[in-house]
């Protein structure tokens, strides 16, 4: 009975008209050539920016008839005042600490809720409540960016910050700040979460056994454990907020000083390309040119906390995989 | 005789209740400030929201103007940058995941496209301003040439200039390194014991990917698409670099229109000084939030699709 | 690949045959045994620089159901990988030596895998039907290479669940998912999968040790019922079972083989004092 079915299953099986085998292996290589193409291409993305940044930087620092234009004054140069008055500045100083400042009135704000949030996900919620506060995370990580920088326009500057002191301006880096800091707030969350659950259940049962509370096993045993982890997320996290732009083209101001007082307004890296790119500035002006220099050092900074989170990320990865 | 013992642990214990109630209140914090954003921007925008407001061009009357132009904008580029993306990322993935064997060569190119994902947006502005926009200056705008004319749907030039084309292509660079990773992800999830099912009845490669691991990993890699498209559709900077206008008068027509987006509309009116124009913002961040929205609720229909285990 | 046989000084007088040519079947003398469906000799295998089966001679007859004996961890799996070169997914493996399928030889590094697997299927220890339907399942192989007409299709997807033992349990359901079937059903799934291939041999690797007791007789019937069809190799770790279902068992130690003959002989009688510690269950 089996063995009949066995040999009709066997004559069935011939009768069917074999596809070419010349054709298959000439399909194979030439998807695997396609695909390994496409890989190529994030290689030569990177490239193109490199180059298409230092293109431009270089023409920048060699730029005719301006002695103000070095790459020495340029990164220790204390003013940036590239459209105003009839000697223009450009020391980058002003709108890195711009950056700096909003970057770190962020981190304030996110990085230790962030990690609060990640630990009463990971340890406490409830597995209902856990799925609601990640979708409640995941539509605050679609938020534009560029509505965070109208609420802080509109709602943190007039109704939560001047209110307390009416040292604020209608722009100010803390409102900016706060805003950057809402907008990573999630990417801290997550990725730290992440962190936190990559932690073997095995550590936490030890430590359980051994009497622990809740707040011991999560801040004595599975932070630390997962602490490679939460560098990177912050360090990921703090990324985003150097690059972020339209929050702080919104509410930061358009003054580029050197200061670290978060009622005033200051200007970021990101903040000046977008006032020379939606200007009218000349493309061959040196004002035009100083926005692809300005992206460069952006670009180098983000670039490098980014590889450097990405090697901390896979040292935990392998820790426990 | 109250031992120190006993001290210590009601110290701990309310060392323990007081962290959680730390905890319970880092999450609330989450869950207020979306409440007070939506209701804040919902209370300045709601009247201004209309029909009117929805199918009509900017206007410098406050009262006259609309969002016609840049949500036709935001389509199209949208939709540009989902069908340019969207497979590029899924193609990568396959190869790095399901192709190319472990090397240094490997890690270098993973390494590349974490660093990709945390480049800030903006910069990839200035990289699509100078190889979409310009191609890098090799023609200049005067000798361009041409298919079709200005009036065909196939309309194109090259270089292609601040068009819905570079404008969807921009976004594209920007999430495929979103999109790779995500994919990258599908793929890990799918058990090697499906793979081999597949390779021991005489699947080619190819094959094995086509027909098992793809399938399998297509929810979790379309979660992630979908992420990666609300990434996209609120994406300002890098169009502003391109030069999106700020002010257009007409829906795109072919892939050549001028364009201007959603978020770029709400940074144009959010930069006035004029609360009229701050009441319009908030009408169009309304908008922008329900299409958010109806991305998410995608997301997660489609996550709990995926509560469908792939292995008994 | 093959080296000649001045790797193997001694060899089992039964197995001692000239060095397989070619086409075992055309040229083999007439003095012989049945030609052998496997046959190896001086065969090596390593993951990278560990070197996990030594020196193998073996001989597997047709049509028949022989049984893979041994501790865990002494090469079992990997013996049988090579057979339908699944070890190929593998970096880092590699053999030598002389390893043939009906004087095919199974080492050459220009051999089409993708044929050699449509002519060996393989049954795997974790059912692992794809998230298809039961039809999509077993149509999944004889889709792969050829085209078949829809009732042709539709009779091989039958007559290959019939010769699984499958057929009444789900032929009213065959276009709802396969992962709704009990564990037994999906192993039977498995088999059946591989029977529409149209294979001449089928490598089984431990295929009951996920099931529960009932699953696993229905597939130890199965496995006694397909052996006229088929050559069947199984891996297991049960001796009762190895006793129940193999014509002939080879048991290994730690790369090694041990020793190998008929099943009864080998459960009985053993040459070897390791066999007969392993098979009375002393070690292991
Ligand atoms: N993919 C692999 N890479 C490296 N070593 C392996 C791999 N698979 C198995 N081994 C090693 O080869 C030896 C034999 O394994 P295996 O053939 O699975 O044994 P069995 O099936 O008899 O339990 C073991 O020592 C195991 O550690
Ligand atoms: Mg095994």
């Amino acid at each position: 009975m089996i063995a009949v079915a066995a040999r009709n299953a066997a004559d069935i099986a011939e009768r069917g008209t074999p596809c070419s085998l010349r054709m298959r292996a000439w399909f194979e290589g030439s998807i695997k050539a396609l695909l390994w193409s496409l890989t190529c291409f994030t290689v030569v993305t990177t490239a193109a920016i490199i180059s298409v940044l230092a293109y431009e930087t270089y023409g920048f620092f060699t730029i005719q008839n301006h002695p103000e234009v070095s790459v020495w004054s340029f990164f220790v140069g204390t003013e940036w005042s590239p459209l105003l008055g009839a000697q223009p500045m450009f020391g980058v100083l002003p709108l890195v600490a711009g950056t700096l400042l909003v970057t770190t009135i962020a981190g304030i704000v996110a990085l230790p809720i962030g990690l609060m949030t990640a630990v009463y996900l990971s340890e406490y919620a409830p597995a209902r409540r856990r799925t609601v506060l990640k979708a409640v995370l995941e539509i605050l990580a679609g938020v534009p960016t560029v509505v965070y920088g109208f609420f802080a326009l509109t709602f943190i500057t007039p109704y939560l910050l001047q209110p307390l002191s009416n040292s604020f301006g209608a722009y100010n880096a803390m409102s900016a700040g706060i805003a950057v800091g809402i907008m990573i707030l999630p990417i801290v969350c997550s990725l730290c979460e992440d962190a936190l659950r990559a932690v073997p259940q095995s550590l936490r049962d030890g430590a359980y056994a051994l009497g622990s509370t809740k707040f011991d096993v999560s801040a004595k045993v599975v932070v630390p454990a997962g602490l490679s982890g939460v560098i990177a997320a912050f360090l990921l996290a703090l990324t985003r907020a150097i690059g972020e732009t339209m929050i702080v083209a919104l509410a930061a101001g358009g003054l580029a000083q050197l200061t670290a007082n978060p009622t005033a307004q200051v200007q970021t890296m990101t903040a000046y390309m977008v006032q020379i790119f939606l200007g009218d500035a000349p493309a061959a002006g040196i004002e035009y040119k100083s926005s692809y220099a300005v992206a460069f050092t952006l670009f180098l900074i983000t670039f490098f906390l980014t590889w450097i989170g990405a090697l901390v990320l896979r040292r935990y990865r392998e820790e426990y995989e | 005789m109250m031992s120190g013992r006993a001290i210590a642990t009601s110290r701990r214990l309310l060392k323990n209740r007081l962290f959680l109630y730390g905890c319970l209140a880092g999450t609330s914090i989450a869950i207020l400030v979306l409440c007070v954003l939506m209701i804040s921007i919902a209370i300045e925008g709601w009247s201004s929201v209309s029909w009117h407001f929805l199918d009509s061009f900017a206007s410098r009357k406050p009262a006259q103007a609309g969002i016609k132009a840049p949500l036709m904008g935001s389509v199209w580029v949208c939709v540009i940058c989902a069908l340019v993306a969207i497979p590029m990322g899924i193609g990568t993935a396959i190869y790095l995941e399901e192709f190319a064997k472990h090397s240094r060569i490997k890690r270098l190119i993973q390494l590349n496209i974490s660093n990709l994902s945390g480049v800030p947006s903006i910069v990839y502005g200035i990289l699509a301003l100078a190889a979409f926009v310009r191609f890098f200056g090799i023609s200049s705008s005067d000798d361009h040439w041409s298919i079709g004319d200005s009036e065909s749907f196939f309309y194109l030039h090259f270089p292609f200039g601040p068009s819905v084309l570079a404008g969807g292509l921009t976004l594209a660079l920007v999430i495929l390194p979103i999109m790779i990773i995500a994919s990258q992800e599908a793929f890990r999830s799918v058990p090697q014991s499906l793979r081999q099912g597949a390779l021991a009845l005489g699947s080619t490669q190819w094959q094995v990917i086509w027909r098992v691991s793809l399938p399998a990993a297509l929810p979790t890699i379309m979660t992630g698409a979908i992420l990666a498209m609300s990434r996209a559709i609120g994406e300002a900077a890098p169009l502003l670099v391109i030069g999106g206008f700020l002010l257009v008068f007409h829906t795109p027509t072919n892939l050549m229109s001028d364009f201007t987006v959603l978020p770029l509309q709400i940074f144009n009116w959010a930069g006035r000084p004029q609360g009229e124009f701050h009441k319009l913002a908030a009408a169009a961040i309304l908008v922008q939030l329900v299409v958010l929205l109806v991305f998410n609720s995608a997301a997660i229909i489609l996550r709990h699709k995926l509560q469908k285990p792939l292995q008994s | 690949m093959s080296q000649p046989s001045a790797l193997v000084p001694s060899m089992d007088p039964l197995t001692t045959t000239t060095p397989p040519p070619q086409r075992a079947e055309e040229t083999r003398p007439a003095s012989v045994a049945p030609p052998s469906a496997i046959s190896m000799r001086g065969f090596n295998s390593w993951y990278g620089t560990n070197q996990v089966l030594h020196a193998l001679d073996l001989e597997i007859a047709p049509r028949q159901v022989c049984g893979f004996i041994g501790p865990s961890g002494c090469g079992k799996s990997t013996l049988l990988r090579w057979i339908n070169r699944m070890n190929d997914t593998i970096p880092g493996a590699r053999a030598e030596g002389t390893l043939s399928l009906h004087g095919i030889d199974l080492l050459d590094k220009t051999l089409d895998v993708v044929d050699l697997r449509r002519r060996v299927g393989m049954v795997f220890q974790k059912p692992n039907p794809f998230p298809k339907s039961i039809f999509d399942n077993v149509a999944f192989g004889p889709r792969l290479h050829r085209v078949y007409s829809r009732t042709d299709l539709e009779e091989l997807v039958e007559q290959s669940l019939r010769a699984s033992a499958l057929w009444n349990e789900v032929k009213d359901r065959l276009d709802s998912s396969a992962l709704g079937l009990s564990g037994g059903q999906q192993q039977r799934l498995c088999i059946a999968r591989a029977v529409a291939i149209g294979p001449e041999m089928l490598l089984m690797d431990e295929p009951c040790s996920a099931l529960d007791p009932r699953s696993t007789a229905s597939i130890e019937e199965l496995i006694r019922e397909l052996r006229a069809s088929y050559t069947i190799v199984i891996v297991t770790h049960n001796m009762q079972q190895a006793s129940r279902v193999s014509d002939a068992t080879a048991f290994f130690y730690e790369g090694r083989l041990i020793e190998s003959g008929p099943t009864d002989i080998l459960f009985t009688n053993p040459k070897n004092r390791q066999t007969e510690d392993y098979v009375s269950g002393r070690f292991g």
